[in-house]
Parts: structure tokens; C-alpha cells; sequence
């Protein structure tokens, strides 16, 4: 009778887990496409971004994090379009290819710890805490940060730490940073965080709208303390004529 | 009628401001464009189902009025639950569905409005005139009506007041209908039911939903914001909102090397986004350290003690900025007086009585009415990031006219400078360089207009990583002035982007770009501009007064690589606002084609042939001119009255009401003498036209900046003293077209009319894509040719 019960039960939890491979197979494949497709953009935009290709680091983590879990439900369809989708309360996924040239900018190794300015949906906090040893994320919108947190820890990323708070001041207790992302520009880049960055350290800053990168700011901290900014441009462009 | 006309107009104005608040006003303008077909395509359904109608006049006036008074409230309701998303469009063409959902539901109202004006025209043919008379008239009037009220009351409770004109409109239809007593008590028992339900409809029905991706919106997602408070006006709707747990601080351009941001601050957001900030300030400045750690502050370690005038005072971060820096006056102008009245009323001891203190003088106006009334001098003038960021990356704004950063107006702040004196103005920076550059070219231009032989020793360009900051001296920099602007950006980490005398390895230090694109661009206009300006690919040649879009950067030529590359950063580069008013033209082209002109085609009811071709030529040309020589005019009398605001009221009131009054002046005489087709003659009409529009084109940019600076009545006494001969002259042709039309082909009337909106719908579009390819004297030459033509189109 037991082995019975224990059958019944099983029948169904296997087919969810078979159904969910089928349904994972398939996100994987996209996932595979998404990640050519940045490649593409990489190779395009080299000459402007300086960068000729991206780490494998970040492409692999990129074509392993299942970015459909990040997004609503009823989108989870367009998830690996390479564009930004919308995941409530006024706020974005980032599209994949400024996800992995942020990442790429911040030129992060296995040991560092990182801070993340903006949890949004945790899957920038999911692709750095993959390449690093440990990723502090800060969110001011509660059920966002929420959210981002049971994700993040169903998905079994142990190495984020999310909380409610405001990232004005980053997070002292864990400072410093060998990398900080910020995932939304304020009008200024704030103080506190630019104590809390090691030296040798880079920070990321998209600049623009919600949908559209204008540029990334990307400040790194010399040995000396002295910072250098550069403004990249995500996009193959030059703004003359007959210049290319 | 004229209830009706007002309720339509009355409710297009109210629209405008409705969907600035919960969208964004370029769409707003393309939303409203669209909709107005209605108008066009109610002159097909009347013309379609004439006969039936028109049995029953009475009755279906009355039930298009109803209709029209429960639309209006309704459909926008329904609008709000759309989760249209314009930021989105660019990437999910699904959006499209949303947005023309939005067309469908506002062209309701405007179809069953136009339903009233199309019903009383053919019902009474024979007075047709001076039904358009009333139109207009009730036009004029509706425009004034609701802008009054916007002053008064929360705009969707607008929505009430123009439903209750509508209602009154088809009560007044009772009479007619009712035949016994008992249908009279029913059907005003249904009217005071309705007018009830209107009073009564609950206030969160109508509140608006902003889009959450509006600034106001994710502000209030934040933990323990507060909204302390809203306030409203024609100018726009301003939300008051405190954060305590998680503060604003809101210092645009702040230095890296700062070590400190602002002190405790409230934000205003302006049509639920634009954000501007009131900053606690208790006299003490030490707080206020961030304000000399800005791109803006550059000008005030080249003065001392300066008197300064401020452009665009907003929430006073600049006059705080001027007071830190021991201005020894301050004049601040601010445009909306609902900004000065925060603080100076429920917020004036949060910003420590920043208006009310003795060296400070605010006055409520516009910057260039401003200037051209001031007889004093200023050592130094400001302006600072008059635009809010969002506006300004989104790029939507090329179809805003803004007469402050145009040829003319940098010259005009030019003579108000004392001896020494700095014009400095700060805008957000934008990569490829865009702003920053145009303005250094209308910079340019605008010294060497004042026979200023080497411009380029006036002019100083920095730039932080997210603002720039020009400086224009009135006489050269000198070699020490220099040295302390290089020593503020290496203090700070800013770059210079061009002094006099710059060497090549001073750019491009501290915010690194790949090229030094800001500096290049910069000599290049100095050395070699026509051909710079010709090959940037983006629009950077100076804004002037007769073409004031300063904010079109759009160039066709580089389209076609930006849409490519959309997914690779691309879509942050397409300026949409030129593309808007270009889709709202192709939109409009399209659905009125399918929605007006091919039913009556395929039904039948036009007649075609050689007169019918110059018949429908003639209302055509009509429908385009009129509203070209109304945008130009209006355009070129805002300068002169100052208001944006006000004078685009007045003009467009005064425009419509005159031409009613010369409407209805034919339709008097039409109606003393049976129309006789040979004597119904519009040269004498369009040659009064092309008289004073050749007339006006050549004595008004003389005359009017001499009269610039009289009292605002005064102004306002004589721009309707201009209007009206213009207006009234405008008026005649279409009714008088439409009586020979009458004694030509009774069936023709709803084609004309027809023809007429449909061009009329284009007109808008089309008249802004002119004004910002040729500018308004070019435009107003179109409306005066249009004119002419139409007049050579009539057959005889």
C-alpha cells in the first residue's frame, strides 16, 4: 500500500520535474542563442567599447543564469530578447548586452566582494555571483527586494545578500569593494560609495532612461586613491561623417 | 452648437494636459492629432446616412450630444486602465496596439461632437455660414473656458464641467422632442439623473494613474515617501513629496571629488515627473558646500560679488547656488507662479525665506519677456538645466518651441550684461554631443551677429559626466580669469572642454572618452563650421527665433544606422520627436484616407469630374492653410506677449472667434441675398488674406520687439488688434465655397466638409515639420500661397 502511495505521488513530481527539464531545455537553448547574439553585438561595438571580445567568465555565466526566473511570469517568453522588460513598480530588467558589458566593465575575479546598488529583479546580482566570491545588493523598493531575495535563494545563489535600504550609503560594514554596480544613475555619483571602493577597484553606472543606455559611466580608483572616470558608449557609433 | 464646439475644444485643451500628466506631451500631441479624425469622419457618417438623420434631426442632434457629454468622462476612464507604456515602444511594436487603442477610444467623443456641428450644417444648409460662425465662436470661447477653469480645479474634474456643457447642449433640444408632458418630465428627470451622476462620479474614478515609469511614480514605490502635497494650473500639475527614510538629494553634476551631497530636501515633480528640488536651508551656508562642487558654479569664480540673474528659478537651486557664492543680488524668474507660491507659502521656512529675503527679487515670467523689459545690467546670467534629465535622454522634445536658446535670445542676455559680464548656461550632457555643441554654435553666431571678430576668445565649454556648462563673456577672458577656471575643473575633476588658447593635450583629462568628441566638435565650429555642422550627424545648427527648435537633433541621414543598431545602445540616439510628429502625418494621411475619403468615394456620394476636382482642391488648400497661418502667427506673437501659456490662449481664441464673426458676416449677407453662384466671389477674402500676411511678414519683426516691453493688456489689446482683420478675413472663404458648393451639387457638401478635416488633421503635423525644416516666416508664406491657390482652384 505504501509503495503505492509513494508511486501516486511520484508519477506526478516526475512528470513536473520532466515537464520543467523540457521547459529548462528549451530556455537553455534560447539562453545559447541570446548569448551568440551578444557576442555579435561584442565583436560590432569593439572598436567603441574597447573591448574586442568579452571575458568567457561573463559569457558563460551569461548563458547559464536562467534570466526567464528574473522576469514576471507572463513574460518569461521574451526573456532572452535582447532588449529591457519591465518587472513592476516602475522598474527594468536590463537588456542582456548592457548586463554583460556592465559586467564586463567591472573586470571582476573569483575572490572579490561586490556591491549592487539597485536589486531590481537580483539577476545582476545573479550573473556577478557566479564570477565572484561574494555579492551585497541593495534595493529601496521593498516587495522588490523581497522578491529578489527569495529568487535569489531559491535558485541557490548563497553568495548574495540582498536588504531594504538606501544605497546612498552603500555598506559600511562590508566595505571595501573591489567592484560597485549601480544599476540606475542618480544626479550624482554618491560620495559614500566612492569611500567604499578598494583602491583598484571599478564602479559601473548606466546613464540614460529606463529602456535606453545613454552610456556607462565606469570609474576606477587608482592605487593612489585618485579616480578615473571614462564614459563608454554602448553603441557603434561615431558622430561624424566618413569616420569610422 | 456653439455649447458643443466649446465642449470639444474645451476637452482637446484638456486632453493635452490629462495625458502630459499620466503619459508624456509628445504623446499627448500624437494621441490628440489622431483623434481629432473623428471630425473628419463623422463629415462621412453624417454625409453617408444623411437622409435618415436628417428625419429625425432632433432626436439624433440630442443623442449625439448625450453621447458626446457620457464619452467624454467614460473614455477616459477606459484610457486610464490602457497599460500603453511609450518608453517600451522601441522595442515591443505590441505597444502599437495599446497606442492605437488609445486613438480608437479619444476619437469617440470628438466623432459624436463633430456629429452635432455635421447634423445642424446639412440640416440647415441655407444657414450654413453662420453655424460655422458659431463653431468657431463656441471654439474661441471653449479654449478660454477651460484654461480659466484649469485654474481653479484639479484638470480631469474638468472633465465634469465640459460634460456638463455637452448635456446642456442636448437639452436644449428638449423642446424639439418631446411632444406630450409627460415626455418633457422624463427626459429632464434622465437629464438631472445624468447631471447627478456627472456631480457625483466618485473623485478616485477619475484620479489620474500615472505611467509607473514616470519619476513621480517610482518615487512614491519608495519606503516612507510622502506626497505632501498637489497643486494645480494650466502650466502643469505640481506634486510635493517628502522622503524621509531614504532622502532626495539632488545635485546634478556634482564633482566625483565632493565630499559631500545636499542638505535634506523636498522634490517637485512637475506633470508627475521633471523633477526639481526645494533644499532646507537655515541661512547657514556651510550645508550648501555641494552648490560650488557643480559644472554650474564655474562663472561664480570668475565674478565677484556678482548681481545675477537667474532664468528658470524652479525650486531656487540656483539662487541658493548664488547666495553660497556672495551674489550681491539676486533676480530670479521663474514662468509658473504656482513654483514662487510654494516657496513662499507652505514651504517658505523650509527653504529658509529664500524668496523673501532683501537681496532677492522674484519675478513671475517668461526669461526672453523678461529681458526684453529689463532695463538693468547684470554681471552675471544663469541658467541651469532647464529641462529635466528624463526629457532630455529620451530626446522627445524636438517638437517643443523654446524661444531661450535660440540666435536671438543668447543676444538678447548678451546686452543685459554688465562690462565684464558672463551669460552661463548649463545643460545635461549628452553623449555624442548634442546640446552642448548646438549651443556653442548659436554662441558663435550670435557673437559674430554683434560684429565680434574672433568669437571664440569669449567662450569657455566644460564639462563634467553629466552636465556642461557655457560660459559667454561679453568682452575677451583674460589670461588670469583662464588660470582660475583651469584651476576649478582640476580641482574638481571637470574638463574643459574649449578656452581660449587651449592646448590639444588639456582635453579630455578626467571623464575620458574614447575621442575627445566634445573639444573637437567644439574648434571645429569655430574654425570650420558650415562644414561641421554638415557632417555631424546629428541637427546642431543654431536654433533662431523664426525656427526655435532648439531640441531637434534629427538628421535623416543617420537614421538608418541608428535603427540598426537598436539592441546595441542605438535606441538611445534616435530622437523620437522628430519621428512622432512624422508618424502622426503618415498615421493621419492613412486612417483619414481610409476613414473619410473612401467611404463617400465607394458609396457614391461625391461628384467627381473637373469641378468636383477643384472643389475638393479648394477645401483641401483651405484646410491646410487655415491652420498654417494660425501656428505661424500664434508663434510668432508668443515671443512678443511673453506667455507661451497665454498667448497661445489668446491667439487661438481671438483666431477662431474673429474668423466665426467674418463667417458669420457672409452667412448675413448670403442670407439677405439668395445665393447666385457667379457672385459668390472669394478674391476680395483671400487678397485682404495675402495683404496683411505680406504686410505683417514684413513690418511685424520691426515693429513688434519695439512694443515688447509695453503692459501685459496692452500687448494682449494689440496682438487682437492684429488678429482680427487676419482671422476675420480667414473665415470667409470656406463658408462662401461651401454656398457654391450648395448651389452647384447639394450631395458635394459632405465631401468638402470632409476633405476640409482631412486636411485640416494633416495640417497640424505638416505645419510643425515646416516650421522645423524652414521656420515660421516660410510657413506663414505656405498658408498665404494655400490661400491664393485655393482662391485660383473655385470654379468659376
Amino acid at each position: 500500500m505504501n509503495y503505492f502511495v509513494s508511486f501516486c505521488l511520484c508519477v506526478p513530481a516526475l512528470l513536473v520535474t520532466a515537464l520543467a527539464s523540457a521547459d529548462d531545455a528549451q530556455f537553455a537553448q534560447r539562453r545559447a542563442e541570446m548569448v551568440a547574439l551578444i557576442e555579435d553585438d561584442v565583436r560590432r561595438t569593439a572598436q567603441y567599447t574597447g573591448l574586442g571580445r568579452f571575458d568567457k567568465r561573463v559569457m558563460d555565466v551569461m548563458a547559464d543564469v536562467p534570466r526567464h526566473r528574473f522576469v514576471p511570469v507572463d513574460r518569461a517568453d521574451a526573456a532572452y530578447e535582447n532588449r529591457p522588460l519591465p518587472i513592476g513598480y516602475g522598474q527594468t530588467i536590463s537588456q542582456p548586452y548592457i548586463v554583460a558589458l556592465m559586467t564586463e566593465l567591472l573586470g571582476v575575479t573569483e575572490g572579490d566582494v561586490v556591491l549592487e546598488i539597485g536589486t531590481g529583479s537580483g539577476y545582476q546580482a545573479a550573473v556577478l555571483a557566479a564570477l565572484v566570491s561574494r555579492v551585497y545588493s541593495i534595493e529601496i523598493i521593498e516587495p522588490l527586494q523581497r522578491q529578489a531575495g527569495l529568487r535569489l535563494a531559491d535558485l541557490g545563489y548563497h553568495n548574495v545578500t540582498t536588504r531594504l535600504a538606501d544605497g546612498y550609503y552603500g555598506w559600511a560594514e562590508h566595505a571595501p569593494f573591489d567592484a560597485i554596480a549601480v544599476t540606475a544613475a542618480a544626479s550624482h555619483v554618491p560620495p559614500p560609495l566612492i569611500a567604499q571602493l578598494r583602491p583598484g577597484g571599478r564602479m559601473v553606472i548606466p546613464v540614460g532612461g529606463r529602456f535606453t543606455v545613454q552610456q556607462l559611466l565606469l570609474i576606477e580608483k587608482n592605487a593612489d586613491g585618485s579616480l578615473v572616470t571614462r564614459q563608454v558608449l554602448p553603441v557603434r557609433f561615431v558622430p561624424l561623417t566618413g569616420e569610422h | 452648437m456653439a455649447l458643443v464646439s466649446a465642449a470639444a475644444i474645451g476637452y482637446e485643451v484638456l486632453l493635452m494636459r490629462l495625458l502630459s500628466i499620466i503619459h508624456w506631451h509628445h504623446f499627448a500631441y500624437m494621441v490628440i492629432s489622431l483623434a481629432l479624425l473623428g471630425y473628419g469622419v463623422s463629415g462621412t457618417f453624417v454625409a453617408l446616412a444623411r437622409r435618415r438623420l436628417q428625419k429625425r434631426f432632433a432626436g439624433s442632434y440630442m443623442v449625439s450630444a448625450l453621447a458626446f457629454c457620457i464619452a467624454m468622462p467614460v473614455c477616459f476612464l477606459v484610457a486610464q486602465r490602457i497599460p500603453f507604456n511609450a518608453l517600451q515602444l522601441v522595442w515591443e511594436p505590441g505597444q502599437l496596439l495599446f497606442l492605437s487603442a488609445l486613438y480608437l477610444l479619444f476619437f469617440v467623443p470628438f466623432f459624436f461632437a463633430a456629429t452635432c456641428i455635421g447634423l445642424a450644417l446639412t440640416r440647415f444648409s441655407e444657414i450654413a455660414g453662420r453655424i460655422y460662425a458659431f463653431d468657431l465662436v463656441g471654439a474661441g470661447c471653449g479654449a478660454l473656458l477651460v484654461i480659466a477653469a484649469l485654474f481653479v480645479m484639479a484638470p480631469q474634474n474638468g472633465l465634469r464641467l465640459l460634460a456638463a456643457c455637452a448635456l446642456l447642449a442636448a437639452l436644449m433640444m428638449v423642446t424639439e422632442v418631446t411632444r406630450t408632458r409627460s415626455q418633457l418630465v422624463f427626459t429632464g428627470a434622465a437629464a438631472a439623473a445624468l447631471s447627478a451622476l456627472l456631480l457625483t462620479l466618485p473623485g478616485h474614478w477619475l484620479s489620474l494613474r500615472l505611467s509607473p515609469f514616470k519619476g513621480l511614480s517610482q518615487t512614491l514605490a519608495v519606503v516612507d515617501t510622502q506626497l505632501l502635497g498637489e497643486y494645480s494650473n494650466p502650466l502643469g500639475q505640481l506634486s510635493v513629496v517628502a522622503s524621509p527614510t531614504i532622502p532626495f538629494r539632488y545635485a546634478p553634476g556634482l564633482s566625483l571629488n565632493a565630499t559631500h551631497g545636499p542638505p535634506e530636501q523636498l522634490a517637485v515633480f512637475t506633470d508627475g515627473d521633471g523633477l526639481s528640488v526645494v533644499t532646507r536651508y537655515d541661512g547657514a551656508l556651510e550645508p550648501l558646500n555641494y552648490l560650488g562642487a557643480t559644472t554650474a558654479a564655474a562663472p561664480y569664480h570668475l565674478l565677484h560679488s556678482p548681481r545675477v540673474l537667474i532664468l528658470g528659478a524652479g525650486g531656487g537651486q540656483d539662487v541658493l547656488q548664488a547666495r553660497y557664492h556672495g551674489a550681491s543680488h539676486i533676480d530670479a524668474v521663474e514662468l509658473n507662479p504656482l513654483m514662487i507660491d510654494l516657496l513662499t507659502g507652505p514651504y517658505a521656512e523650509f527653504a529658509g525665506r529664500l524668496y523673501d529675503a532683501k537681496d532677492t527679487r522674484v519675478h513671475v515670467g517668461e526669461a526672453r519677456a523678461f529681458i526684453a523689459n529689463s532695463t538693468e545690467h547684470y554681471d552675471l546670467i544663469h541658467m541651469a538645466l532647464l529641462d529635466s534629465a528624463a526629457a532630455a535622454s529620451a530626446g522627445v522634445q524636438a517638437l517643443s518651441e523654446s524661444y531661450i536658446y535660440t540666435i536671438e535670445a543668447i543676444d538678447a542676455y548678451l546686452e543685459r550684461l554688465a562690462p565684464g559680464g558672463i551669460l552661463a548656461i548649463t545643460r545635461w550632457l549628452k553623449l555624442p554631443p548634442r546640446d552642448s555643441l548646438k549651443l556653442f554654435a548659436t554662441a558663435i553666431e550670435a557673437l559674430r551677429r554683434s560684429a565680434v571678430h574672433e568669437p571664440g576668445r569669449r567662450l569657455i565649454l566644460l564639462r563634467g559626466w553629466n552636465t556642461t556648462t557655457l560660459l559667454v563673456g561679453n568682452r575677451d577672458f583674460t589670461a588670469a580669469e583662464l588660470d582660475r577656471l583651469r584651476e576649478f575643473c582640476r580641482a574638481r575633476s571637470f574638463d574643459v572642454v574649449y578656452v581660449p588658447g587651449m592646448r590639444n593635450d588639456e582635453a579630455n583629462r578626467y571623464n575620458l572618452l574614447d575621442r575627445a568628441y566634445f573639444s573637437h566638435g567644439a574648434m571645429q565650429l569655430l574654425q570650420r563650421r558650415d562644414e561641421f555642422i554638415e557632417r555631424y550627424k546629428f541637427h546642431i545648427a543654431p536654433a533662431s527665433d523664426d525656427s526655435p527648435y532648439f531640441f531637434h537633433f534629427f538628421k535623416w541621414r543617420a537614421l538608418p544606422e541608428l535603427l540598426a543598431m537598436r539592441e546595441q545602445g542605438g535606441a538611445a540616439l534616435i530622437e523620437w520627436g522628430y519621428l512622432i510628429v512624422l508618424a502622426t502625418l503618415l498615421q493621419a494621411l492613412v486612417a483619414g484616407g481610409l476613414l473619410i475619403l473612401l467611404p463617400l468615394t465607394i458609396t457614391g456620394r461625391t461628384v467627381f469630374g473637373r469641378t468636383g476636382l477643384r472643389m475638393s482642391g479648394y477645401f483641401f488648400a483651405l484646410g491646410l492653410a487655415f491652420l498654417f497661418l494660425e501656428i505661424a502667427f500664434i508663434q510668432k506673437l508668443v515671443l512678443f506677449l511673453g506667455h507661451p501659456l497665454y498667448a497661445v490662449t489668446v491667439v487661438l481664441s481671438g483666431f477662431l472667434v474673429f474668423a466665426g464673426l467674418g463667417s458669420g458676416l457672409v452667412s448675413a449677407r448670403l442670407a439677405k441675398r439668395p445665393p447666385d453662384a457667379r457672385a459668390l466671389t472669394v478674391k476680395p477674402a483671400v487678397s485682404a488674406i495675402l495683404f496683411l500676411c505680406v504686410a505683417y511678414l514684413l513690418t511685424l519683426p520691426g515693429i513688434l520687439p519695439l512694443m515688447i516691453g509695453w503692459p501685459e493688456p496692452v500687448k494682449v489689446a494689440l496682438a487682437l488688434i492684429l488678429i482680427a482683420p487676419l482671422a476675420f478675413c480667414m473665415g470667409m472663404p470656406f463658408p462662401l465655397g461651401l454656398a457654391r458648393v450648395q448651389a452647384w451639387a447639394r450631395d458635394f457638401v459632405p465631401w468638402a466638409w470632409g476633405v476640409n478635416g482631412f486636411a485640416s488633421v494633416l495640417s497640424a503635423a505638416l505645419a510643425t515639420l515646416l516650421a522645423i525644416e524652414f521656420g515660421f516666416t516660410v510657413l506663414m508664406a505656405a498658408g498665404a500661397a494655400l490661400y491664393f491657390l485655393a482662391s485660383l482652384m473655385l470654379p468659376r
